[in-house]
Order: C-alpha cells, then sequence, then structure tokens
C-alpha cells in the first residue's frame, strides 16, 4: 500500500517540501524543483514581489505543478508574521503559510511564543498554518490545539547541514502528532532525510542542501530517492535495533534439556 | 593561537584568533583562508549577491574630515536635491532593478533634517522594499522616527576607533565628538534598525589595531542588539590627488585588504560583508567568490548625479563604472545570483 500524505485535505504524492533560497539562477532553482519530484515549493515573500507575477523568482515556478507555500522568513515577532501573511493573501489569495518568526538573524531559531501567538490568529482568520518551530513537543501540541496543518520542527539550525541534531525531541513529537511532522531545517544530506523519515516524519524539507551542492539537479534526484527510501523503509517496518546478539548457546538453555 | 587552528575550527570571534588571522605569517595562508571563507559564505549565503544603490540627496556638510571631498573647507560645488529630485533620481534606480537603496548625505542636518528623511523614506516606500541611511549620528527618538517612516537599515563608519586619531582627523564640527558617533549604531538598534553597518576608513591608523577594535565593536552590538544584523564595509582610501599621503600613513594594499575581509568572515560567519564600487572590478569581481555578500552597482556618488552624469560634486571616485546590468551579468557568469530584493516594506508598519 502506497500511504499519502494529506495536509488539510491535500492529498501529496511526494514528502519531499523544497525551499527556493541560495541557488545561483532561478534555472537552476527550477531544474532541481524538478528533480526534486516535489509537489510543494515555498518561497520567502521578503524575497519576491509577491504581487508581481512577472517577478522572476515567481515565473519560473510552475505553480499548475507545485503548491507554492509563501513563508514570512525575517519576521521578528508576531506582529509582523500576520501583516506580511495578510498582505501575500491579499495579493495573491494563496491560502496556505510557512509561519516562520525568527528574532535572532544569526542562527534564525524560531521564536515559540510569538510563533503561537501568530499562529492563533492566522488559524482564526482561515490560513492553513504550518508553523516552524524548534523541537519542542510541548509548543508542537500546543499549535496542533490551536489548528495549525502541520508542524515543522528543526532537525538543527536552519542552513547548518548538521542533521538530526534534535533527534530525541522530534521522537517525542512524533509519537504524540495529530498532524503531520514534517522535519525542515538543517538536513545536510540525504542520509539525514532518510533517517527523519525512518523515524517517521511525514516529509522534510529541504533548501541549503540542494542549492548549495556542487550540483543541486544531482543533489535534489538523491534528496528524492532517500525520502522515499526512508518512507518505504517507516512503511516497512523495521526490525528493530538490538544491543546484542542472540547467543547460539544461551546460557540458560540448560533449563529446557 | 596557533594559525593552522584559527584557520580551520569553526570557533567564532576572538581576539586571540583574529589576532592570528591577521598576523603577517598569516598572510602566507591567504589562499587556504580564502578557500574556507567562500565555503562559509556560500553555505550560509548562497550562491547569491545582494545589490543596492546609494542615492545621495547632499554634499553640504558641516564637517572638515580632510580625506572627505564634502569637507566644508574644500571648493567643491554644492548641491541640495529636493525631496521631488531625489525621487526622480530613485526612479532611475528603481528602473535599473535596483530594491534596496542607501540615502546618504552630509552632515546637512538644516536641509536633511529627521522630517526630511522620514518624508523622504514614506515616497521611497512605494518603489524599494528596504531603505537604509547613511547619514549623520541622530538620537534615539529621531531614529524612532525614521524607523516608522520606513528606514530599517542604517550605516555609520568610525573612520578610526582610535581616540587620539579620531581628534587629531575631527577638530572642529559635531563630529569631534568621539562617543556620540561610536555609540550611534546602539542608538538605531534600540529604535528596531535591522541591520547595523560598521566599518572604519581604512588608512586613518594602524589597521591591526583598527581591525580589533571593529571585531570587539561588532561582538558587542550582536551580543547586546541579538535581533540586529550587523554587516562590515571596507571603505578605503586610494592614493589620489587631492590625499596627502603624509596625513595618511597607513594606506593597505590589495593583499592586506583580502587577509581583513577574509579574517572577519572566518570569525564571524553569519555577517554581511559589503563592498562598495570605491574598489576596482577586478577587485569586486574577485572578492564577491570569496566573501562578500552585498555590493552597490552603477552609483553615483554626487547629489542627483543619476539624471546627470556630473562628477565634479562627487564625494569620491568611482573606481567601478559598470551598469547595475553589467554586475549582475558578472556575477551571473560566476554562478551567482543578483538579488535585487531580500526584504519587505511589510515588516515596518
Amino acid at each position: 500500500m502506497k500511504d499519502k500524505l494529506i495536509i488539510a485535505g491535500k492529498e501529496f504524492s511526494s514528502r519531499l517540501f523544497i525551499g527556493t533560497g541560495k541557488y545561483a539562477s532561478n534555472k537552476i532553482m527550477a531544474d532541481s524543483i524538478e528533480a526534486s519530484g516535489t509537489q510543494m515549493v515555498t518561497v520567502a515573500l521578503r524575497r519576491v514581489d509577491i504581487q508581481n507575477p512577472q517577478d522572476n523568482m515567481l515565473a519560473a515556478i510552475d505553480r499548475k505543478k507545485y503548491l507554492l507555500l509563501p513563508n514570512t522568513s525575517g519576521a521578528r515577532n508576531a506582529d509582523e508574521a500576520v501583516r506580511l501573511a495578510r498582505l501575500a493573501r491579499a495579493a495573491t489569495e494563496i491560502n496556505w503559510l510557512k509561519l516562520e518568526v525568527t528574532p535572532d538573524p544569526y542562527y534564525l531559531l524560531p521564536d515559540p511564543v510569538e510563533t503561537l501567538k501568530a499562529a492563533e490568529i492566522l488559524v482564526k482568520e482561515g490560513f492553513i498554518v504550518l508553523p516552524y518551530i524548534n523541537a519542542d513537543p510541548v509548543l508542537a501540541k500546543k499549535l496542533q490545539d490551536i489548528g495549525t496543518a502541520t508542524v515543522m520542527p528543526l532537525a538543527s539550525p536552519i542552513g547548518s547541514n548538521q542533521g538530526l541534531k534534535t533527534k530525541a525531541a522530534i521522537e517525542i513529537i512524533i509519537a504524540q502528532a495529530t498532524v503531520p511532522v514534517v522535519v525542515d531545517a538543517g538536513l545536510g544530506m540525504p542520509s539525514h532525510a532518510a533517517e527523519a523519515m525512518e523515524m517517521g516524519a511525514d516529509a522534510v524539507l529541504i533548501n541549503t542542501a540542494i542549492a548549495t551542492a556542487g550540483n543541486p539537479v544531482k543533489m535534489a534526484e538523491a534528496f528524492k530517492k532517500a525520502v522515499q527510501a526512508g518512507r518505504e523503509a517507516f512503511e516497512a517496518g523495521s526490525s528493530g535495533v538490538k544491543n546484542q546478539a542472540d547467543a547460539s548457546s544461551p546460557l540458560t538453555g540448560f533449563l529446557r534439556d | 593561537m596557533d594559525l593552522q587552528k584559527a584557520i580551520y575550527d569553526d570557533t567564532g570571534y576572538s581576539v586571540e584568533r583574529l589576532a592570528a588571522l591577521l598576523s603577517p605569517e598569516a598572510q602566507k595562508y591567504l589562499e587556504p583562508m580564502a578557500q574556507k571563507a567562500r565555503q562559509i559564505t556560500r553555505q550560509r549565503f548562497g550562491n547569491t549577491i545582494q545589490l543596492y544603490a546609494p542615492l545621495y540627496v547632499s554634499n553640504f556638510c558641516v564637517n572638515s574630515c580632510p580625506y572627505c571631498a564634502f569637507n566644508r573647507q574644500s571648493d567643491l560645488p554644492r548641491k541640495r536635491l529636493t525631496i521631488e529630485q531625489a525621487c526622480k533620481e530613485a526612479d532611475i534606480l528603481a528602473d535599473d532593478g535596483f530594491r534596496h537603496i542607501l540615502i546618504v548625505s552630509g552632515e546637512d542636518t538644516k536641509f536633511v533634517s529627521i522630517p526630511y528623511l522620514a518624508e523622504l523614506s514614506q515616497k521611497l516606500r512605494e518603489k524599494f522594499s528596504s531603505i537604509s541611511i547613511e547619514i549623520y549620528p541622530a538620537s534615539t527618538e529621531d531614529y524612532e522616527k525614521l524607523f516608522t517612516a520606513g528606514i530599517d537599515s542604517i550605516a555609520i563608519y568610525q573612520e578610526t576607533y582610535d581616540r587620539s586619531d579620531y581628534a587629531k582627523f575631527h577638530k572642529t564640527g559635531p563630529k569631534a565628538d568621539y562617543d556620540w558617533r561610536l555609540e550611534t549604531l546602539q542608538r538605531a538598534a534600540q529604535a528596531g534598525f535591522r541591520s547595523l553597518g560598521l566599518g572604519f576608513l581604512i588608512g586613518l591608523s594602524d589597521w591591526h589595531a583598527q581591525m580589533q577594535a571593529l571585531a570587539q565593536h561588532a561582538d558587542y552590538l550582536m551580543k547586546k542588539y541579538w535581533q540586529a544584523k550587523v554587516s562590515f564595509s571596507f571603505p578605503r582610501l586610494r592614493p589620489a590627488e587631492n590625499v596627502d599621503e603624509k596625513l595618511f600613513k597607513y594606506m593597505i594594499s590589495d593583499t592586506q585588504l583580502v587577509q581583513m575581509m577574509v579574517s572577519l568572515r572566518l570569525c564571524f560567519p553569519d555577517s554581511e560583508i559589503v563592498l562598495s564600487t570605491r574598489e576596482k572590478p577586478n577587485f569586486r569581481d574577485n572578492m564577491a567568490q570569496i566573501c562578500v555578500t552585498r555590493m552597490s552597482a552603477g552609483s553615483r556618488t554626487n547629489p542627483g548625479g543619476y539624471a546627470q552624469k556630473d562628477e565634479s560634486l562627487s564625494q569620491f571616485e568611482i573606481a567601478d563604472d559598470r551598469t547595475p546590468d553589467q554586475v549582475a551579468e558578472m556575477l551571473k557568469s560566476k554562478n551567482l545570483q543578483a538579488v535585487w530584493k531580500d526584504w519587505d516594506k511589510a515588516f515596518i508598519k
């Protein structure tokens, strides 16, 4: 059985989401998106002229093939994120939003308090909210309670390519989740993405690892395969990791003689 | 600190690490330092370079800095742009594709007043997604007014962090107040500004000590005003006819400038590094591939210079007179994308 990912009623056959920053050209970005097999592409509202369909970056993304997920990258508090979201929706009628509130411009770590505040407002206003969060299980539950469409915990600081540094917390988030869990930020290699998928993450979002690879298109393909492999492994069910070997001559074998 | 460790261990900023990277011995390792700087820059900033353009609104100035063509004793023809004239200049820049603009002025508070800047900013917001200023130091209250009007970034250079050299070069005028200038970025950060541009005028004092002071200043700002992003600029005095080499004893070579820039990148991996058209095309094109993240292009440093090409009013000689499109093309040829917009006016109410 091939299970599908469903977010806010919309079905996705690809579990790989793609970010659009840091590419050397819009052509390489478009080719990488294509090669990744993704169906969801996130775009920073700060980078594009969202009201202008002729915008070079927007024009390079085929809206028939990919769901455009605007994000509020750069917002320092709930007010700024909400304002940006409203303007973007008014201009595009896109209801989907990746909510990012990152007051610290260096590590770009998400602000839990302001993210929750903004999510509350935006969910009430009918947005489909996909919040970027630290791997905080309690925050993840609170966001689900107010009605976000997913939770998107970070694997490690964004752009760091460090892999699943927050694994233990993400395991708890997945175990408790009632909405899809998308592991976002910090996945640097396809093996990291596969690991997240094997754990039971519903999807992953990749940007830097593809955009700044030597060959972004090839790396996009590699991530596509890794995400598929990881998901299939999860569905297959692991035989479990054992700490010890099964002794062929057990010490208590004499009891059964 | 061991030089290999200073180059290769990602330990961030420390006085010792920066000293090792700036040492004469490190010059032998400039290539591996540049390689490392490039790798960090591409990972953190991607294959992109932000482009911006300066908008000079007045070359009147009450100060008398001997290194600056705008100093009040020079017989430079003076010009001030009305709001309408400034907007016309900005329209040309918007048509060129720019969405980030830097308002520059001499210390001309009577004309380029806070209300003038606020009004200009309100108008520029219609076409620009990010507005910066490089003007005289102002108070926190004034910066609050400017921030509300849509100005989100500031650059101000200390010129020299050495107090005795500073006093020597700034004998009169409001600029004589070292501390008021030094604390400018703090006041702007308190008012909400998001990008704080630092630098010193290279050539006024010994560059090793200046670099250490610059780094300490940046480190302080980054920790205290953690929501604002620091950017570094490297304005350098160039040997020129009007520059008295007896007065400016600390001119540096291209190699030394590269060493400075690369060393800062290694210590501050996430900070913006800005390079203006003071530098020549060959230098800019190569630094774009190493550690620079933001460049001006097609700049005119005289008020009204985009509409009327009259160099006689300029603050400094432009060493790279390529058009913005030519600079974008150059970047493309180096597998870098010119980014014209990387902010949004919607961030400010």
